[in-house]
């Protein structure tokens, strides 16, 4: 592009006397330094400094008005008090009000400080030249007498029994830390490994605790359940039931692709872990159609007609399975625990 | 006879024939009558049979074969029941659009006894889940606490905590429920539509049922109380993340550029 093509204004002032028309012009790339201090309208007229210093009391003041505000709701307002308020819909009163009232304080405050800032404080520039990283010469030679100085004092070059104990001391300080973090425990010993089934454990239905008939399972149908005995507030409720958790669907056993799984079902009726091998979440978006079950989590895939494989996504290993058959009094039931440990992999797992 | 012949002249003659009559009128009516009625409602019900097998050959047989068995295109119909037709079509899922990963809900092409003789017919077919009745399905005086315990533990995963839906595999996703009828979530629950697994009554009651429909009732539309505020579609996480990133931030970083766009000098330049 030829000099001709470009606007005018868009050409450096200095464009004619840069190629060489005028020598000792002087340097092209000379620092300019600091453009004239322009001063603002509060700086000339004292009315206009006023109004802004009365523009900035007044949202401090409305700060103080809203936290007023905020604890006067707190007051008001009782927990359950539902108020319609567009376009939120039907809303907690107090929620609302302690959020409008909070934002308000502390945005009032912020507004209030960067126009006081903006307008009344001082802005005039100031330069301040970077200083040498490097030492000056002579702070480095008293640094290194002063620490030779100090050597020589305390003798610790001679005194070697002092200066070994003393890096023993130093040494082995730390270790006490390192032995607290034993209190990250207790080890799980062998928690993982085993759950509450067991054999001769009914399968509990989670809807209806009734215990479950092989009638009741239809195909296509998706069933939770937990092992018989297990109560809803006993204490270690949630510590069993995730690892006990099952889910219960029918295949027909012809669909079963795989051998060990037709032979660990009855009937076609089939339970394996909700537990997620991935990392443990509950697993159970069942696709009945293609018989794939989903983790919400990360989305790994399981084929719950062939041993509950990993088709997709990062899990490790397959959904462990519980052989299930069915008592004297028709009701089904575990003939054991799982054979594997259920739920993500840990170190030991093996 | 001649006895009888002779009296026929008496006063009371005429009572005694009309009693004999109005009692002969009586036991035929007896005995004819309630069977004629049963006949009438045979003849309804075979008449809907036949009125939906029209509408079927017209509308359905295509993919799902002219006796309902199932092509390549479309599953068979025997033993889904008149639930599973009336939840179909009665939601504008079938007759579906095009072959997918799932058929989406739309507009409703057959009207309500239209949908219900196409039922009738594919219910001859071969025993399935019945349509529910009004009173089935009726969410009133049920537990609503319940229904949130029965939903999150069977319907969550999929539907989302206030039954907003969410993705499933390959394209496939679990509806949105708010504003589907109670009947036809009581029918969706009982008969498993598509990648949904059933839940049946054998393993989920009706009252049970009834309390997980008062749930979704109650959580979901205009009415419904949102102590927190803006629901953001009832997402969870991911919708506040993005609301708290995009408008929050967004705005705060807008309020800066504006500040830093506006020079307070006198005379500006």
């Amino acid at each position: 592009m030829s000099s001709q093509q470009i606007p005018e204004e868009n050409l450096p002032v200095v464009q004619d006397t840069a190629h060489g028309a005028v020598e000792g012009a002087g340097d092209p790339f000379a620092d300019p330094g600091l453009p004239a201090h322009r001063p603002r309208i509060q700086d000339i007229d004292e009315r206009a400094a006023r109004r802004s210093e009365r523009a900035v009391a007044f949202m401090f003041t409305l700060s103080m008005l809203a936290t007023i505000g905020f604890i006067a709701s707190y007051v008001i307002f009782p927990v359950d008090k539902i108020v319609y308020i567009w376009p939120l819909g039907h809303v907690s009163a107090l929620n609302f009000s302690l959020g409008m009232t909070l934002g308000l304080a502390l945005f009032l405050i912020g507004t209030g400080a960067v126009h006081w800032a903006r307008t009344l404080m001082s802005d005039v520039e100031v330069a301040d030249d970077r200083h040498a990283i490097e030492a000056e010469p002579e702070v480095k030679a008293k640094v290194m007498a002063d620490f030779a100085a100090g050597a020589k004092e305390s003798a610790i070059g001679r005194r070697k029994l002092i200066r070994n104990t003393m890096f023993g001391a130093l040494a082995l300080v730390p270790l006490s830390g390192v032995v607290l973090l034993r209190d990250l425990g207790p080890l799980p010993e062998k928690k993982l490994r085993s759950t509450l089934w067991a054999k001769g454990k009914l399968l509990v239905n989670m809807n209806t605790m009734e215990p479950l008939r092989p009638e009741d399972v239809v195909v296509g149908s998706l069933t939770f359940a937990m092992p018989e005995g297990l109560e809803e507030d006993a204490h270690d409720f949630q510590t069993q039931i995730a690892k006990a958790a099952l889910m219960i669907i029918r295949i027909e056993p012809e669909n079963i692709k795989d051998k060990r799984e037709r032979e660990w079902a009855h009937e076609g009726i089939v339970a394996f872990s909700k537990i997620c091998t991935h990392v443990g979440c509950p697993i159970s978006l069942y696709e009945q159609q293609t018989h794939h079950v989903l983790c919400p989590c990360h989305q790994s895939t399981f084929d719950l007609s062939d041993g509950a494989r990993v088709i997709f996504g990062p899990a490790g290993h397959a959904l462990p399975q519980l052989r299930i058959g069915v008592n004297s009094e028709g009701n089904l039931e575990a003939l054991g625990d799982f054979e594997e440990p259920v739920g993500p992999a840990f170190w030991e797992r093996g | 006879m001649k006895k009888l012949s002779a009296r026929r002249r008496h006063p009371l003659a005429a009572v005694v024939v009309l009693l004999l009559a109005l009692a002969a009128t009586g036991g035929l009516y007896a005995a004819f009558a309630p069977a004629g009625k049963a006949q009438a409602d045979e003849t309804a019900q075979s008449l809907a049979i036949d009125e939906g097998k029209k509408l079927y050959s017209v509308g359905c047989a295509s993919c799902h074969g002219s006796g309902g068995q199932g092509t390549t295109d479309g599953p068979s119909l025997v033993g889904v029941g008149s639930a599973a037709v009336d939840f179909q079509v009665g939601t504008g899922r079938m007759p579906a659009q095009q072959p997918g990963a799932q058929v989406p809900k739309k507009k409703v092409i057959y009207n309500q006894a239209e949908i219900d003789q196409l039922a009738a017919y594919v219910a001859s077919l071969g025993a399935g889940p019945i349509t529910p009745t009004e009173s089935q399905v009726d969410p009133a005086g049920a537990d609503v606490a319940k229904g949130g315990d029965l939903f999150r533990n069977n319907c969550a995963q999929c539907h989302n905590f206030t039954g907003k839906g969410g993705a499933l595999t390959n394209g496939k996703y679990a509806p949105d429920l708010e504003g589907v009828s109670p009947k036809h979530i009581y029918e969706a629950m009982q008969t498993g539509p598509q990648s949904m697994p059933s839940f049946p009554d054998s393993t989920m009651p009706e009252q049970e049922k009834k309390d997980i429909i008062a749930y979704i009732e109650t959580v979901n539309g205009d009415e419904s109380e949102s102590p927190g505020g803006l629901a953001l579609g009832g997402l969870g996480p991911v919708s506040e993340g993005l609301f708290g990133w995009i408008f929050g931030l967004g705005g705060l970083i807008a309020i800066a550029v504006w500040v830093a766009a506006h020079t307070a000098k006198a005379k500006k330049s």
